[in-house]
């Protein structure tokens, strides 16, 4: 009897979408990625859809009930549920919402209107990283994905092997590559807390590191700011930095300091 | 006759979330409806406080797919908003950029996300199997387009090295004249593709309903990067009266909001494009417009897919170009200079599903004090939504499934962009 391959589907949230598209990114490796697993179910690219899968792989942040109710219903279907991207692992950019009342940003970008009231669609509340709403079983980090990373986590997935993805800080790749350091030039990277694994391709590009990919388990934020600080760096426009990919951890600090 | 109900929950095959809804009894319509239901994502809101410095790289995040084009219309508002000019290298560099996402969209759209209607599969897996020699070409395509972001740009998706008034960091004349030869040697292959299509045109549907067409237009190119608002009922535009252009409004259905200017709806996009520009494609491109037998103004939804592959053939001869004009110029190193001011500034490009505005306000520090974005989404959704209704009626005589199809494959003639919009598609038959 022929072996059954593992049973994949794709799902998305709010996001750009950017993350999967690096699916379609793979070019022909797409085809050796079909021979590995069966993709079931992945609306962006497919109409068949099946609720029958191992993994689901969900890309997007969770802003609305309606959302985190299919969320719940996916983490039940789903043997192992892999967070694909910034914007389902920390929230990406989109969680710099959370700075203001819900309200007051529907009502900036929609205006006071008569459609928006008790409607399911506008009912938002703060932005959401999947692990806030279910368990979440490995991540694939980054503004977008590296889609080399992306095989590399789902074949490790299917031997059973842990998570590839680093915890390491940009600097050692970038110090690797032979970058001149940012700091030298006077901006403000955060290489020193970032998680690797990107290949330090910002800073490669001359453009500083926002931290897309979240920070290191133990990130030695004091020290950064220390360095940052040594150069010349405002506290403002380290917040500034800090506040764009990385939002969730200021959240969170936050949080930790009012139950302290 | 019999109740009709299609409820096309969470289209396919279209970047983002929306539905299609169909009633019918006795033979008449009695609803059918485009909803967008995708989260609101609130950019517009979330960027004030950004430093200037920051806003395309928080902006270019609205997409995935035309990552680029936001990136740039971004750049090109905070520009106008600060006065600040950049070098022909830059623009020439910046044109080939946004070509290049032109391209990697298009044929992710017409090969990846349309051709399976074509053949009545679901996705183009199961192509793979029967299709394999159009299948890789298709990829070779793609493969290109993303390759010319990766040099341009620093990656695929999400652009690196465009900044305000330049580049952090250039391809070298070695990479760029080896690009040249890669694009010059695609060629042969846009034709294969584009034949492929040819043969297959017949299964697009032959329906037409006249209404108004916005987008870039200028009078020396095929306008993509730069130019002022054209449309087909009212001749042109300045882009900062982009406003009273797109007069966007709020629907209940949907997180997407919708546009109207000279009547109920307008369309933009690659069919906008080239019912606006047509006389100015490059003479590949437009001798496959005459292949095709699109001549403007076409008034079929269903021909964005084929002016889609027209774009992409122009996109390749054009920044073959660019690249020899920049080369022949030589590449020079440049740092950008200009001073942080107040103001407000308005930027308006063409990304591949249509004419897009970002318009944002600056405090003296640099710091966006207030944004708005009109996506070229939300600006169709409108007109999707008067073709539906237009179409519907003629479908009824045929299987629910094949109503469903249709239905589907007219949503997806637009290339809808919803995470874009929401910043919107499922089809229900209730």
């Amino acid at each position: 009897m022929k072996k059954q391959k593992p049973r994949v589907a794709f799902f998305d949230f709010a996001s750009c979408e950017g993350c999967q598209l690096q699916i379609a990114n793979l070019e022909e490796a797409v085809i050796d990625v079909t021979k590995l697993v069966d993709i079931v179910s992945f609306r962006e690219v497919m109409k068949e859809h099946s609720d029958d899968y191992d993994i689901a792989v969900v890309e997007g942040s969770i802003m609305r009930p309606m959302d985190e109710e299919r969320l719940k219903k996916i983490r039940e279907n789903a043997k192992i549920l892999v967070a694909l991207g910034a914007c389902a692992c920390t929230g990406c950019v989109q969680r710099m919402v959370n700075q203001w009342p819900v309200e007051e940003s529907i009502t900036t970008v929609y205006n006071k209107d008569e459609a928006l009231k008790d409607n399911p669609y506008f009912a938002n509340f703060e932005t959401k990283a999947l692990d806030e709403v279910v368990p979440v079983d490995a991540y694939v980090p980054g503004c977008p994905i590296d889609r080399d990373e992306f095989c590399k986590v789902l074949v490790a997935l299917l031997l059973g092997k842990k998570s590839p993805v680093p915890d390491y800080p940009v600097c050692v790749e970038c110090k690797k590559k032979e970058n001149v350091c940012l700091f030298e030039l006077g901006k403000v990277c955060m290489g020193p807390v970032a998680r690797a694994g990107c290949g330090a391709i910002c800073p490669t590009h001359g453009a500083e590191c926002e931290a897309c990919r979240g920070y290191v388990t133990h990130p030695e934020e004091d020290a950064q700011t220390d360095v940052l600080t040594k150069y010349g760096i405002s506290a403002e426009q380290i917040m500034q930095r800090k506040s764009m990919f990385t939002y969730r951890y200021i959240e969170e600090k936050a949080k930790q300091e009012v139950e302290e | 006759m019999s109740e009709i109900a299609i409820k096309v929950d969470h289209l396919t095959r279209v970047e983002g979330h929306g539905n299609i809804i169909l009633n019918a009894k006795n033979g008449a319509i009695e609803k059918v409806q485009w909803q967008v239901t995708e989260a609101p994502r609130m950019f517009e809101s979330f960027v004030r406080g950004r430093h200037y410095h920051q806003v395309s790289h928080v902006m270019s995040r609205i997409c995935g797919i035309c990552s680029i084009g936001h990136a740039l219309c971004s750049l090109k508002a905070t520009e106008a908003a600060m006065s600040v000019t950049i070098s022909e290298q830059t623009e020439l560099l910046r044109k080939v950029a946004l070509h290049a996402e032109n391209m990697q969209s298009h044929i992710l759209h017409v090969g990846y996300l349309v051709a399976p209607d074509l053949f009545r599969k679901g996705s183009v897996f199961p192509l793979i199997e029967t299709h394999p020699d159009a299948v890789l070409k298709i990829i070779a395509l793609h493969r290109l387009a993303n390759e010319m972001s990766d040099l341009l740009c620093g990656r695929t998706t999400h652009p690196i090295t465009l900044m305000v008034g330049g580049f952090t960091s250039t391809p070298s004349e070695r990479e760029l004249s080896s690009l040249r030869d890669r694009l010059s040697n695609i060629l042969p292959v846009c034709d294969e593709v584009n034949q492929l299509l040819l043969d297959n045109v017949h299964m697009l549907p032959d329906f037409t309903r006249e209404t108004e067409y916005i987008g870039l237009t200028s009078d020396t190119e095929y306008a993509l990067y730069d130019g002022v608002i054209g449309s087909t009922d009212t001749g042109t535009h300045p882009v900062e009266d982009y406003e009273s252009i797109a007069n966007e409004y709020v629907v209940p259905y949907s997180t997407a909001k919708f546009a109207s200017h000279a009547r109920e709806s307008y369309m933009v996009g690659a069919l906008a494009r080239f019912n606006l520009n047509a006389e100015k494609l490059t003479s590949g491109a437009r001798a496959w417009a005459q292949k095709f037998g699109l001549s403007p103004i076409s008034y079929n939804p269903f021909m964005n897919n084929v002016a889609q592959l027209i774009e992409y053939y122009h996109s390749v001869e054009d920044s073959i170009a660019l690249i020899d004009t920049i080369l022949n110029k030589g590449l020079k190193n440049e740092t950008p200079s200009y001073a942080v001011k107040a103001g407000r500034g308005v930027g308006a490009v063409e990304v591949p599903r249509g004419i897009l505005f970002h318009d944002y306000t600056y405090n003296d520090k640099g710091f966006c004090t207030r944004a708005n974005c009109v996506i070229p989404t939300n600006q169709n959704h409108k007109n999707i939504n008067l073709d539906l209704e237009a179409l519907a009626p003629t479908l009824l005589g045929l299987a629910e499934k094949e109503i469903e199809l249709n239905l589907e494959m007219l949503v997806r003639a637009y290339d809808p962009c919803i995470s874009c919009s929401t910043h919107y598609l499922t089809v229900e038959f209730t």
